[in-house]
């Protein structure tokens, strides 16, 4: 095992340099983040993250592969997702069409044959020539396998699969290796490095779990959003930064239905800078708040508190405060 | 330095951390990469090896810092390989100057030999502490130390007894240690297994019996068991019937491949979504279990999104509506406050049945009926029952009371009982479990 750690990916050698190297590509990552990175790496496993929607389960994916300079391919999961798209199909249009091009190029080739067993013989010596790499639609499962320096491949929200594709899932995230019956096995020279994401809409199975290092990423501190608005939106000026990082920070203590994630902060910091808002004041955060909360009964339970978490925001010094309900960041 | 995971990995065992040998070879490979140096470096990397959903890391978190907070003096240098345990110097010092010497590093290098030797780790319940602690004191030489107080009190004079108090502080003093480290032990080891039991001990209990100091404890499990009967139910809705070929389906699928069936479509059977139409006598000997049901039916409300609840003793009303608006607690009072008084009347409740809500009851729909079928003597309604019962998928009765009393007094059961699939006893959380998965099992 330990001959093939260091194959492929020479930047990821340390934690400090995972976290550099991401935050040369606009991720901000936590120490967290970091860790499980360098693991999957170091024990060549794939990564599962769970967190809420919007927090930067997908973008670290899409971040390690620009970072890596290798590709990114992703297979979006959803209910009846089965082999045929996620790992390989045959071009069956091709091979159908094919065959009545070459009908009569048939004749041809067993057309001298004395008896039966001789045109038998004869057919067999082309016996591949339908089921090869050719006539082989290679599905990202695949793909991935194919890169010659890597890949980092991506299954985003693998519980919205069935529990069949996750079992089906198993050869590939333990042995990097896919078995077409046709072909062989075609095993990866470079594993990828593998993310999954899981939003929780079911319980995922234990034989899956296992297989994976797992990687639960909340909701940031104050230090770290501010980190990340920074790194996305260009041109905010530092008060009304801190501001509005104070703000959201603020709303996801209060019970709603779906809190705002990084996602949402950082589209309501694009909209007050189209807006040329200045400062945080009462009116901007109430024409503004659909950007932030994205449902209706939400915005009638944060409206009457507005100044309230206003006056909270602007006091709330970085660092001093974590989203509530979920584990700490750092 | 495997010694150290192994240990650590049984401590998470037996706190319900599910870590297969797998993971555990996963784990040592991780200690290898990152090494023992930095703490916080390996929480996180044994905490993304091991823990796989966030209670499983708040409890690792816990275990960790308990685990690893212990004396390290003895820990095992990874770097070089060599392990100290195994040095020659086993021999047991004399308690006396240890105790008298102040060496810390020394005082806790000796207890926890005396740890390992007297396999502290085993303990299990928090009755053990004193008995771990006692086997450590012997091991420390605890014998000769007794026997040189003893000598002590046999002398006399001044100084015998100064030699003695000394001894006896010097026992105190190992012993409290002992004590200190064994409960250590205790809850790193064995309050995960001492907190199974209780639940354990809690989902076999009679649900009357449970008293308000086990209403948390209650929730979470009933959290688990609708957990549990929520992923055993989704995942058999999914199963599909692979058996026959859909003819007509496969050949419209292959039109455009010039009929030759390429794509094959098998015939796949519809299942309905359960449908639960729940109606609970909340007069007083029942309203306890009428709580724990609703809680564990809306603990599955997403699994089963098509839940109706009714309540009545002596007036039947809708209480879906209460229930999806408060916090459950105050839900359950304000049900018990609306319905709970006036007598019971089994009768009168089918009959309001039958006049506001008879429509939710379909082909689709499960009846459960929670109740002790006491109805005062009154008028059972007997027809009506036997209308819902023929109208509705099937009718499940869940008694609070036990057979032998089924039919005796103004008890009504066996009347009712030839229209139900099912009579049931439920008395404990189980009963509940046992008979919310049947319900279910009916639809897949």
């Amino acid at each position: 095992m330990a001959k093939d750690l260091h194959t492929g990916y020479e930047a990821l050698t340390s934690v400090d340099a995972i976290s550099a190297g991401l935050e040369g590509v606009g991720y901000i990552s936590t120490r967290q983040i970091s860790t499980a990175v360098f693991l999957a790496h170091g024990l060549r496993k794939p990564i599962l993250i769970e967190g809420p929607a919007g927090v930067g389960k997908t973008d670290l994916a899409a971040s390690m592969a620009r970072w890596l300079d290798v590709p990114l391919l992703r297979l979006q999961c959803y209910e009846g997702l089965d082999e045929g798209k996620a790992l390989y199909e045959w071009k069956y249009g091709k091979q159908l069409l094919y065959t009545q091009i070459l009908k009569e190029k048939l004749n041809d080739v067993i057309g001298d044959a004395p008896t039966l067993e001789a045109s038998l013989g004869k057919l067999s010596s082309f016996e591949d020539l339908f089921f090869s790499e050719q006539f082989l639609e290679s599905r990202p499962l695949l793909t991935a396998m194919q890169q010659p320096a890597g890949s980092v491949l991506l299954i985003d929200e693998i519980d919205k699969s069935d529990e069949e594709f996750e079992a089906f899932l198993l050869e590939v995230l333990s042995d990097y290796q896919v078995t077409v019956p046709e072909i062989g096995t075609i095993r990866a020279n470079v594993p990828p490095v593998v993310i999954l994401t899981s939003n929780n809409v079911r319980e995922l199975g234990d034989a899956l779990k296992r297989r994976c290092l797992h990687l639960h990423i909340g909701f940031p501190d104050h230090a770290r959003e501010r980190r990340i608005v920074r790194a996305r939106v260009d041109g905010i000026s530092d008060a009304l930064l801190d501001q509005l990082v104070g703000f959201v920070q603020s709303v996801r203590e209060v019970d709603i239905k779906k809190r705002p994630s990084i996602a949402e902060t950082v589209d309501w910091a694009r909209t007050l800078l189209l807006l040329h808002a200045g400062t945080l004041d009462e009116t901007f955060v109430r024409d503004t708040l659909n950007v932030l909360l994205k449902h209706e009964s939400d915005i009638a339970a944060i409206s009457p508190d507005i100044p309230k978490l206003l006056r909270e925001s602007s006091k709330t010094r970085p660092g001093e405060r974590s989203a509530s309900g979920y584990p700490a960041l750092d | 330095m495997e010694r150290q995971i192994t240990n650590f990995i049984r401590a998470l065992r037996s706190s319900d951390v599910q870590v297969s040998t797998g993971e555990a070879l996963d784990a040592a490979r991780a200690v290898k990469l990152v090494g023992y140096s930095d703490r916080q470096f390996l929480k996180d990397s044994l905490g993304c090896v091991l823990a796989k959903s966030p209670t499983e890391k708040q409890t690792f978190d816990t275990l960790f810092d308990l685990y690893f907070s212990r004396p390290q003096d003895k820990a095992p240098d990874e770097e070089d390989g060599t392990t100290s345990e195994d040095s020659p110097d086993a021999e047991v010092g004399d308690p006396v100057s240890l105790v008298e010497s102040g060496d810390e590093g020394a005082m806790s290098v000796a207890i926890e030999r005396a740890a390992e030797a007297a396999g502290v780790d085993e303990i299990r319940f928090s009755t053990q502490v004193a008995y771990f602690a006692q086997q450590m004191v012997r091991q420390m030489g605890g014998e000769r130390l007794q026997a040189r107080l003893l000598e002590a009190l046999q002398g006399r004079g001044p100084d015998a007894e100064a030699e003695a108090n000394r001894l006896i502080d010097i026992r105190r003093e190992l012993t409290l240690r002992a004590r200190e480290r064994a409960e250590k032990a205790f809850d790193v080891f064995g309050a995960g297994q001492t907190q199974q039991f209780r639940d354990d001990y809690a989902a076999s209990k009679s649900l009357s019996a449970i008293d308000r100091v086990d209403m948390e404890r209650m929730k979470r499990l009933i959290a688990k068991v609708a957990k549990r009967l929520a992923v055993k139910h989704s995942r058999r809705r999914r199963k599909k019937n692979r058996g026959q070929l859909d003819v007509r389906r496969t050949m419209r699928a292959n039109a455009g491949l010039d009929g030759v069936p390429f794509n094959v479509i098998w015939r796949q059977k519809r299942r309905d979504r359960p449908k639960i139409v729940v109606i609970c006598d909340v007069s007083g000997s029942v309203a306890q279990y009428v709580r724990f049901l609703l809680l564990l039916l809306w603990s599955m409300k997403d699994e089963v999104p098509d839940i109706h609840a009714f309540a009545f003793s002596h007036r039947l009303g809708a209480v879906d509506e209460t229930l999806e608006n408060r916090d459950f607690e105050t839900a359950m009072a304000q049900i018990l406050r609306e319905y709970g008084m006036g007598s019971t009347s089994y009768g009168q409740a089918w009959s309001d049945m039958k006049v506001s809500h008879e429509s939710v009851i379909d082909r689709r729909t499960t009846i459960m009926v929670l109740g002790d079928a006491r109805s005062n003597y009154g008028d059972p309604r007997i027809d009506l029952f036997r209308e819902f019962a023929g109208r509705a998928k099937r009718v499940i009765w869940l008694n609070p009371e036990g057979p032998a009393l089924w039919g005796t007094g103004d008890s009504v059961l066996l009347r009712y009982r030839p229209f139900c699939a099912q009579v049931s006893h439920v008395a404990t959380l189980k009963d509940l479990e046992r008979a919310v998965d049947e319900v279910l099992s009916a639809y897949s």
